[in-house]
């Protein structure tokens, strides 16, 4: 299995310990994971905001970049797959479009045709190429006891995913009972987590925090688990301003989907990046995975 | 000897005149075609001044040929083989071209439309020329019938037709005749006991002397024809002697094995291992499940058969097959419901108290698992609240886009079952409120009046996560106000989903059985939606009640009573036509190499082994002409449809291509 990894920017600063996992835990399982030359910021929501075409062009550079020995695209933010995605699908439906794109993408000597590279999510790949018989197989330190929320957030369910359930996404769920979790089916796991909204008013944002933290304690997680960088920052850095905005006092870790993964696998903590979220995720899982098993 | 042909083109109004040049087409064709005779148009060639036109010219011109130029033979063909035969000719030496849907219907361009109205003239004049008399054969119509399905379609069909003096066979998959229509409380808008309204069709079908009931049986397959039907029924074991059984009960009573019911309760209540589905069950013999019997399973027990009075209890039967031979058949296969575990969000199977609307009517039945207490699953807590979600997996592009009809009404039905037994709040969440029968605006306004509230609204989804302090414990429902313009979040104890009707999940399997097709949605199709809504497209099968369609309990009785006078029909005619257009084999050419038999869809082709060559049986033969085609020998011939006759039709479509050019004459 060979895939074109796109990172994303997210990746290479606030959440490196998702970059790392992502490539520890596809080395681990055989799946060679080649990043992109040169690749640009697929612009998050902001660029849409701005300028369509501008938007577009900037994320079908990407797509253009692509070499021709892959024929897949694996992104492990939420935001940059549905971008990256969202692009390809436009470009196919609307030819003027295309072309307006690729006279931009000229200027640079690049072109891109829709439909050559498939764009496909980090959480698809894991669950659907590598499959449940290799992760049980692989499966070094089973993550029995351990309770787990899959958080999806708003934007890998959007209708064009082609993987789960865009309305109730049971993919990461199904994944994580294969890894021998106890996952915790909370009714909020594709709700929105604000995204910037704590740059514009926090009192809207830090509501919609709440929700997601108050749901995933009610049904007594251990661990929310993320796959986009942005649910990842608001839910753990900004628990505390929560905590203090709502006199509350959760204390949830908010980990990486390949971070778990990695560790039952058997990686090293420190090489799946445990230890960068701010709310320490160590205790509870030493105290879940370790206590008895003499680790 | 040449023929004399006369040519009929119709303007069917402006249908067809609208985008056809017609008079140019008969004028054309007049000039053009050999062996043309007589060439008209005519406003309306169906009228009886039209069928008068073409019966006066074979008399008084002495045509040899007829063509009818006009709409699809499905429509008319009848019409004008019959002004043929009036006149004195063969109607099979008549061919009519459709210039209407193939040809006015679909085109933009009216001088395009006409070119090809002439290639379709041409092409059906020169056919006719090579056609020839065919005689039809008749055949007896057995005067019996197979109902297949006993819910309340089925049993009004079979009771119309035993009443009237005919036999009825009665085939139901389940151990008891009844339905859905069983399981309900109260039907809509006049809230009369569902039970107390079915339960004496259910009896009298039961001891008619004209009825013949078989339950628990299964169709295996069905040949042959309109009026000689041959029908394999495989009588799943029932374990239980049919005859000896007097319905005492005491099996049941003394089966220590309980298992939840998941048919007839829904997954609400529990049935012993041998059981009837309910107390009114028709017939009173149980059945032993053998999945669930102590017996079958570890070797114990035998309570029942030590306990039986009559000795009915053997564990050693087997499945029986039944041939039955009838005339007609009337499928009312019914529906089953959307799975609403489909649609994630709104929590069933996750969510305690969301309910389904079957596991709902059991709850409201008063012989039901509550005994018609409305409570929560907890199985006493009286719910303060409850919502009614419409339109789930109904009207919804990602499920099934049609609208199931019944739900609205049954939501009310619901509200006010509600409102009489608890003093809960009720909720309707509705898209479009669809009470359009007799005596169902009048039940909406009822409710109106009596409370329910209404919020017209899809939900988007049904959570227990709380935001606000009412909301705790609860099930919120959010949803779009529509009318109000905003989002709205209410908490309630209790919801239930108004699943879609679907249709059974073989029903394609049983209609390849009978040679009938189904919907895209997957129900079986009628010949005409409008005209003929109980028939199909094979004579002799007729449809009756949801299996056609989603469709209340008085549209479904109507189809039934509608299907058994189709069939009475039928029966009092005594015989049917059997089209003469069949296949026939060149017996001494014939190698018996036997290709034609297993590919016939009709398996109207036999072998004869002592003479070593297949033959074909005509009364079972369609002429649909595959075993002509895939005859290697080309001793196969169709009548009526003779590689001459359509050598001749594509010759006579090409007519401005393959002529020398000389003799083209302009389109124009």
């Amino acid at each position: 299995m060979k895939y074109a990894y796109y990172p994303g920017c997210s990746l290479e600063s606030g959440s490196a310990a998702y970059d790392v996992s992502v490539r520890a835990v596809m080395q681990c399982l055989g799946a060679q994971l080649d990043e992109l030359d040169d690749w640009n910021c697929c612009g998050a929501t902001e660029y849409f905001t701005q300028h369509e075409l501008v938007a577009l062009s900037v994320i079908a550079r990407n797509l253009a970049l692509v070499d021709k020995q892959y024929d897949q695209l694996v992104a492990p933010c939420a935001a940059c797959f549905l971008n990256l995605k969202k692009t390809d699908k436009l470009m196919a439906d609307d030819p003027k479009l295309k072309a307006h794109v690729n006279e931009a993408l000229g200027a640079g000597g690049l072109s891109y045709k829709p439909g050559t590279v498939r764009v496909r999510h980090l959480l698809d790949v894991l669950y659907t190429d590598i499959g449940e018989n290799k992760l049980r197989q692989m499966t070094k330190r089973p993550l029995a006891g351990l309770r787990i929320a899959p958080y999806y957030g708003c934007q890998v369910v959007r209708p064009l995913n082609g993987f789960d359930n865009t309305e109730y996404p049971m993919k990461m769920d199904e994944l994580f009972t294969w890894l021998g979790a106890e996952v915790v089916d909370y009714p909020v796991k594709a709700h929105c987590c604000g995204g910037h909204m704590t740059q514009i008013s926090e009192p809207q944002a830090f509501e919609l925090i709440r929700r997601l933290l108050q749901s995933a304690q009610d049904y007594k997680a251990d661990v929310i688990v993320c796959i986009c960088p942005m649910c990842q920052l608001n839910l753990d850095a900004y628990q505390s301003r929560v905590n203090s905005e709502f006199d509350k006092s959760f204390n949830l870790p908010v980990l990486f989907l390949t971070q778990l993964v990695g560790i039952a696998l058997g990686l090293d903590w420190k090489k799946v990046g445990i230890g960068k979220e701010i709310v320490s995720a160590e205790p509870v899982l030493r105290q879940r995975l370790l206590s008895g098993a003499g680790a | 000897m040449a023929e004399k042909v006369g040519v009929y083109v119709c303007h069917c109004g402006s249908n067809i005149a609208g985008k056809v040049n017609v008079e140019e087409v008969a004028k054309w064709a007049g000039e053009n075609l050999q062996d043309v005779a007589v060439s008209r148009d005519y406003k309306f060639m169906c009228s009886s001044l039209g069928q008068k036109m073409i019966e006066d010219d074979i008399r008084g011109e002495g045509l040899t040929r007829v063509v009818v130029a006009a709409c699809s033979p499905h429509l008319h063909e009848k019409t004008f083989r019959r002004a043929c035969t009036n006149a004195g000719l063969n109607p099979y030496l008549l061919d009519m071209t459709n210039i209407r849907e193939h040809c006015s219907w679909v085109h933009r361009d009216m001088d395009s439309a006409t070119l090809k109205a002439k290639s379709l003239v041409s092409a059906a004049v020169s056919r006719v020329k090579f056609q020839e008399p065919l005689e039809p054969t008749y055949v007896d119509v057995n005067p019996a019938t197979l109902v297949i399905g006993g819910g309340i379609a089925g049993l009004q069909a079979t009771l119309e037709l035993a009443d009237a003096g005919y036999h009825v066979y009665l085939v139901e998959r389940s151990p008891s005749i009844g339905g859905h229509m069983a399981q309900f409380d109260k039907t809509f808008p006049t809230l009369d006991c569902s039970a107390c309204i079915l339960t004496p069709k259910m009896s009298e079908a039961g001891q008619h002397e004209n009825v013949t009931l078989l339950t628990y049986s299964e169709i295996e397959s069905v040949k042959g024809s309109v009026g000689n039907f041959e029908v394999k029924v495989r009588k799943k074991a029932r374990r239980v002697d049919y005859d000896a059984c007097t319905g005492c009960g005491i099996c049941i009573e003394k089966c220590p094995r309980k298992v939840v019911d998941t048919e007839f309760e829904a997954g609400l209540g529990f049935r012993k291992a041998i059981y009837t589905p309910f107390p009114q069950a028709v017939p009173r013999v149980p059945v032993i499940d053998a999945d669930s019997c102590i017996w079958f399973q570890r070797q114990k027990c035998r309570a029942c058969e030590k306990l039986c009075p009559t000795d009915a209890i053997k564990f050693d039967q087997e499945d029986e097959t039944l041939t039955l031979n009838v005339g007609n058949i009337i499928l009312a296969t019914g529906w089953k419901p959307f799975e609403c575990r489909d649609i994630p969000q709104y929590g069933y199977g996750r969510l305690a108290n969301v309910y389904t609307s079957l596991e709902f009517e059991r709850l409201c039945n008063a012989a039901g698992p509550t005994n018609g207490k409305i409570v929560l699953r907890d199985g006493k807590t009286e719910p303060q609240s409850v919502a009614i979600i419409h339109c789930v997996g109904s009207r919804d592009v990602r499920h099934n886009e049609y609208c199931s009809g019944i739900c609205c009404m049954a939501s009310l039905k619901f509200g006010h079952l509600v409102l009489e037994k608890t003093k809960a709040n009720v909720y309707s969440f509705y898209i479009d409120m669809r009470t359009n029968q007799k005596g169902y605006e009048e039940f909406y306004q009822r409710l109106l009046e009596e409370g329910m509230h209404f919020v017209r609204g899809k939900v988007s989804e049904i959570t227990d996560a709380a935001r606000m302090p009412n909301e705790q414990g609860k099930l919120i429902i959010q949803c779009e106000d529509t009318l109000m313009g905003r989002q709205r979040r209410i908490p309630v104890d209790m919801v239930v989903l108004m699943g879609a009707l679907e249709p059974q999940s073989d029903a394609k399997e049983m209609g390849l059985k009978c040679g009938i097709s189904c919907s895209m949605q997957g129900f079986f199709t009628e010949r005409h939606p409008k005209l003929d809504p109980v028939a199909t497209m094979t004579d002799g099968i007729f449809v009756a009640g949801a299996c056609q369609g989603p469709k209340d309990i008085p549209a479904s009785v109507a189809q039934g009573a509608a299907a058994a006078a189709r069939v009475q029909g039928m029966i009092t005619k005594g015989k049917v036509m059997v089209e003469p257009v069949v296949a026939k084999i060149n017996e001494e050419a014939c190698s018996g190499c036997r290709i034609c038999n297993n590919i016939c869809p009709y398996n109207a082709i036999e072998y004869d082994a002592e003479r070593g060559v297949s033959h074909i049986i005509t009364a079972l033969c369609k002429g649909c002409g595959t075993c002509v085609s895939a005859c290697p020998a080309s001793v196969i011939s169709g009548a009526h449809f003779s590689d001459q006759q359509i050598d001749a039709e594509i010759e006579g479509v090409l007519w401005d291509v393959i002529r020398p050019k000389s003799a083209v004459v302009s389109a124009n």
